[in-house]
């Protein structure tokens, strides 16, 4: 009998109470009138069989009583309802956004099988500031032959190109690759074949793949475009391949892959960095041992090869980690800044349940008395609260999903990952986790308490009292822990607005307005005559400085912050190779009028001309900082430098731009005449950035200077239309994304905690109405009762402050790298937060107090 | 449930639920008595569990099918423990309500032909 008894347990703890004693008396008697030991045996199958059945049922029959009582509760109050459910969809939706971009960008596994064994290989250059450099192509060969700690390691570099033969011609950004790239990667095409290594060779017809994206856009999503021939830059490429939809590499930009073909010029210079490795590792090999069996062929390569190689050694780190440390850093400050919401949620959650428990204080005593269990009570109220989270996570799912695309901007560009988080069944995990948490941590606190109180002495009077008593130090302590939140949330986002500020006002070195942008970039081989390109340059910009309103115009190889790389080793005054081999510049071919288009200051001597062309002695103008470092103290002009192999000789002084963006220093900058460039030579740079400068609507512009291209040559596609503002402003967009979150994120926290300290005061007075009612009649004057009310807003806020100072200081020193330099311990930032802080708790003392000076002495002496 | 609600709401209903009903058709139960009187009606063919049985009687006392019978039996008949069981006047509209929609879904079986007509 204590067997069966023992399984009734699976019952909810009412039933059994209810029927518990019955059916047990009913079993027993069942089992006296069992005349044999089989029918014993089937009552017990049966009895178990009933249980097991029946239980669970009863549990759900309970719960959706719960559930609909507390519907019905929380529709008698919609108010406190709605302010509920509004608080927990802000904290779950924006900690949905912050975990799941985290998720998105640095924790989940990337789209490809055995991703944990992907690398990316470099050159370590630390020795001239440069720990992860592109490889160049014989050392990348010499890698490949010699490297035992991969199952394959392929070579890729990104390339434009023009697309013609299918509609408009069209700018194509895709990868030039050695055929073992897929075999890396290891995703098969979903049409044809990938690139494979037979591809690599010169004599082989060339191929292409295309993404899934070019295939349905420009090819229609036919299946017969295999074996179709379409031109890549005049050169007659073969469709061999089309990938499935969602494979991207290395940026979700790319929109085909060909196969890398070195040239002759490619396998002799060991200086020209610019390929970039990617390998599997074996299964047995860690990334440890790679990165000691790279170092020592590093090393090697380094003896055999001491003038381009000299202290070169190997760097491998997990394709995964090609996240810079500063996108990182904003992603976990955002989610740090997001659970500080989440908290400041719950807690104003735990106090709005708290003063709605105590306001129902007298119905659950009355419950109580009239026979209701505590634990019956206590699970009424929990299931009210996981009614309240689990709206408020629904809610916090739609913030979420709408919220997304204005973060997107915080996704690096550098990874073969979507541009935003798709909402899937592990972020909506995630949000149920949340609701969850919160409705338990800060559902729980409130509904013991509350069962705890439903007693009989609840009905007494001043029982209402002594409770409130406890409630209000639980909620002070509530209140204190959002003014700190928000303090902290405050402090980051003014470090962050003025590190913002701070970038904003760095000096680029040009002047970005009123200069349109565009790219058009040449087709090979036809252009591969230097005459040929500066024909087109020369009819291009001719007839676009005779536009009325057109000031100037220029090309240039790459607008600088656009494209950051193209660094070099130098060498001045045919002195030896430096033995540290540490100087290197930045280089870009340009045409006349480019310094003058971008209002780069000319400091000395004079900009490349017409006339700089092959017959003339090579020529080139350098940055300021250049001459500095070369020449300090001396005259710069008609000094030697040579730099890609060539001699030159320096004809003028610019100012220094900012080429690698506004928050890095720049290498010095060299600039050649792109007239001077040998046929073939340098393909990479051949001019392609076109730069106006105009005193009219830039956008006005755009039609002349398309039927501009399109008369020197019809087949030129024209892409990146844009202004130099808004390439500048680019460079900042990450960070005003993340400042916008989180002064949002600090608004959000500063208006929760104002009500929170409004709730609590007035709590406070409407408990204290007697007591303020005796005091004004005993003679205190209302401008005393209006400031003791302020002072304990005033106070809470003085607590939080120095509780959140501590935290601040935590978060600022965390936040530094993403500072720029501002001091982490900034007084007036945080001076300026707490300001802040303490006017919004007097904010919300203020209703309250007001509200406590208006009490009639007389009225409430009476009701006492 | 409150008292406007239509009988036929209600249905169909549960098996256990209906034999319920017919078994405190006649006369005011307790649970054993319910569960021993409808394993008698149906030849033995039905036998509800203790845990199905007070399930369905909970579920029954919220829906104002059934309340607890206040008369009790003579006491040398009775156990103290044992609770009385009686049908309501809404629970036996509701009973009818499921007889007619069972009684209809045979008269439709015996126009298909899949059984035999009364004769």
């Amino acid at each position: 009998m204590s067997w069966y008894r023992a399984w009734l347990r699976l019952y909810p703890l009412p039933f059994r109470t209810e029927y518990g004693d019955e059916m047990a008396a009913i079993f027993a008697a069942r089992w006296r009138a069992a005349r044999s030991r089989r029918e014993r045996m089937v009552l017990w199958c049966e009895a178990l069989l009933d249980i097991v059945a029946s239980a669970p049922a009863a549990h759900a029959d309970l719960l959706k009583q719960d559930v609909r009582a507390s519907a019905r509760s929380l529709r008698r109050s919609p108010g406190f309802a709605f302010a509920a459910i509004l608080v927990a969809a802000l904290g779950i939706g924006a900690t949905t956004v912050a975990f799941g971009l985290v998720d998105h960008v640095l924790v989940r596994p990337l789209p490809f099988p055995g991703a944990s064994q992907l690398v990316k290989l470099y050159q370590d250059q630390s020795f001239r500031g440069y720990p992860r450099i592109e490889l160049s192509p014989p050392n990348f060969l010499d890698w490949k032959r010699e490297a035992r700690s991969f199952e394959r390691i392929a070579a890729y570099t990104t390339a434009s190109v023009n697309l013609v033969g299918e509609g408009e011609p069209l700018r194509l950004d895709g990868v030039v690759a050695t055929g073992d790239l897929f075999g890396v990667l290891g995703v098969p095409a979903a049409l044809g074949r990938p690139l494979t290594s037979m591809d690599d060779a010169r004599e082989r017809p060339r191929v292409m793949v295309l993404s899934h994206r070019l295939w349905t856009t420009r090819f229609g999503a036919s299946p017969d475009v295999l074996g179709r021939t379409v031109r890549l830059d005049d050169e007659p490429h073969t469709i061999v391949g089309v990938m499935p939809p969602h494979f991207s590499f290395p940026t979700r930009e790319a929109a085909f892959w060909a196969p890398k073909r070195f040239t002759d010029y490619d396998l002799e210079d060991r200086t020209n960095w610019y390929l970039q490795g990617v390998a599997r590792l074996k299964g047995d090999v860690t990334l440890v041992q790679a990165r000691a069996e790279m170092s020592t062929i590093a090393a090697r390569l380094a003896e055999a090869y001491p003038d381009a190689n000299a202290r070169n050694g190997a760097a491998v780190i997990r394709l995964r980690d090609e996240v810079s440390g500063q996108s990182r850093l904003m992603l976990w400050a955002l989610a740090g800044a997001s659970l500080c919401m989440l908290l400041i949620a719950c807690t104003n959650l735990a106090s709005l349940l708290l003063s709605r428990a105590l306001d129902r204080h007298r119905e659950m005593a009355v419950r109580a008395a009239l026979g209701a269990g505590r634990e019956r009570l206590a699970r009424q109220m929990l299931t009210e609260h996981f009614v309240l989270a689990g709206a408020g996570g629904l809610g916090g799912i739609l913030l979420a999903v709408s919220g997304m695309p204005l973060v997107a901007r915080l996704v690096p560009s550098a990874l073969p990952i979507p541009d935003a988080p798709a909402l899937d069944a592990r972020l909506l995990a995630l949000v149920v986790a949340l609701t969850l948490a919160t409705a338990v941590v800060f559902g729980v606190l409130p509904a013991v308490k509350l069962a705890g109180s439903a007693s009989v002495e609840g009905l007494k009077s001043g029982a209402r009292a002594s409770a409130g008593r406890s409630t209000e130090r639980l909620r002070s302590l509530l209140v204190v822990g959002q003014v700190a939140a928000s303090f902290v949330l405050l402090v980051s986002a003014g470090l962050l607005i003025q590190a913002l500020w701070r970038v904003q006002g760095v000096a680029p070195g040009f002047d970005s307005t009123g200069v349109l942008t565009m790219r058009t970039s040449l087709p090979e081989p036809r252009y591969e005559a230097t005459a040929r390109r500066q024909q087109f340059y020369a009819r291009v910009l001719d007839e676009l400085r005779a536009r009325p309103g057109v000031r100037q115009a220029a090309y240039i190889s790459f607008l600088p912050m656009v494209m950051r790389g193209g660094i070099w080793p130098v060498t001045v005054d045919g002195r030896p190779e430096d033995p540290d081999n540490t100087h290197t510049a930045s280089l870009r071919l340009i045409t006349p009028g480019f310094f003058d288009a971008l209002r780069i200051p000319l400091l000395l001597g004079r900009d490349v001309r017409d006339s700089d062309d092959l017959d003339a002695p090579l020529v080139a103008v350098v940055s300021q900082s250049f001459a500095q470092r070369h020449w300090p103290g001396q005259d710069p002009l008609g000094r030697q430098l040579s730099l890609a192999r060539e001699a030159l000789t320096v004809v003028g002084i610019v100012g220094d731009v900012k080429v690698r963006g506004l928050e890095r220093e720049s290498e010095p900058q060299v600039y050649l005449s792109s007239a001077q460039v040998p046929d073939g030579a340098l393909p990479f740079y051949a001019p392609k950035d076109l730069v106006i400068r105009a005193d009219v609507a830039l956008e006005s512009l755009v039609p002349a200077i398309r039927s501009a291209i399109a008369r020197a040559d019809s087949e030129v596609p024209v892409s990146d239309v844009r202004s130099l503002a808004s390439v500048v402003d680019g460079e900042t967009a990450a960070r005003e994304v993340q400042v916008r979150v989180l002064a949002g994120f600090a608004a959000m926290a500063l208006l929760l905690a104002a009500v929170g300290v409004h709730g609590l005061l007035t709590f406070s007075v409407s408990a204290r109405m007697g007591e303020i009612g005796v005091r004004l009649a005993l003679g205190a004057t209302r401008a005393r009762i209006l400031r003791q009310v302020l002072a304990k807003g005033f106070l809470l806020a003085s607590i939080g402050l120095v509780a959140g100072t501590m935290a601040a200081a935590w978060a600022a020193h965390v936040l530094k790298a993403l500072l720029f330099g501002v001091n982490p311990g900034d007084r007036l930032v945080y001076a300026a937060a707490g300001g802040v802080c303490i006017l919004m708790a007097l904010a919300g003392s203020l209703l309250p107090a007001i509200r406590a000076t208006r009490v009639d002495p007389l009225k409430t002496i009476r009701a006492e | 449930m409150p008292p406007t609600t239509a009988p036929e709401s209600l249905v169909p209903l549960p098996p256990a639920v209906f034999h319920i009903l017919l078994s405190l058709a006649d006369e005011d139960r307790h649970g054993y008595a319910i569960i021993q009187d409808i394993a008698a009606r149906t030849g033995g063919e039905v036998t509800l569990g203790a845990g199905t049985l007070y399930r369905s009687i909970q579920r029954m006392l919220e829906q104002d099918l059934i309340v607890e019978s206040g008369s009790r039996p003579a006491p040398e008949a009775d156990d103290e423990r044992r609770r009385y069981y009686r049908v309501t006047a809404f629970g036996r509209k509701v009973a009818r309500a499921e007889a007619e929609r069972l009684a209809g879904l045979v008269q439709l079986a015996r126009q298909s032909g899949v059984m035999p007509r009364k004769v």
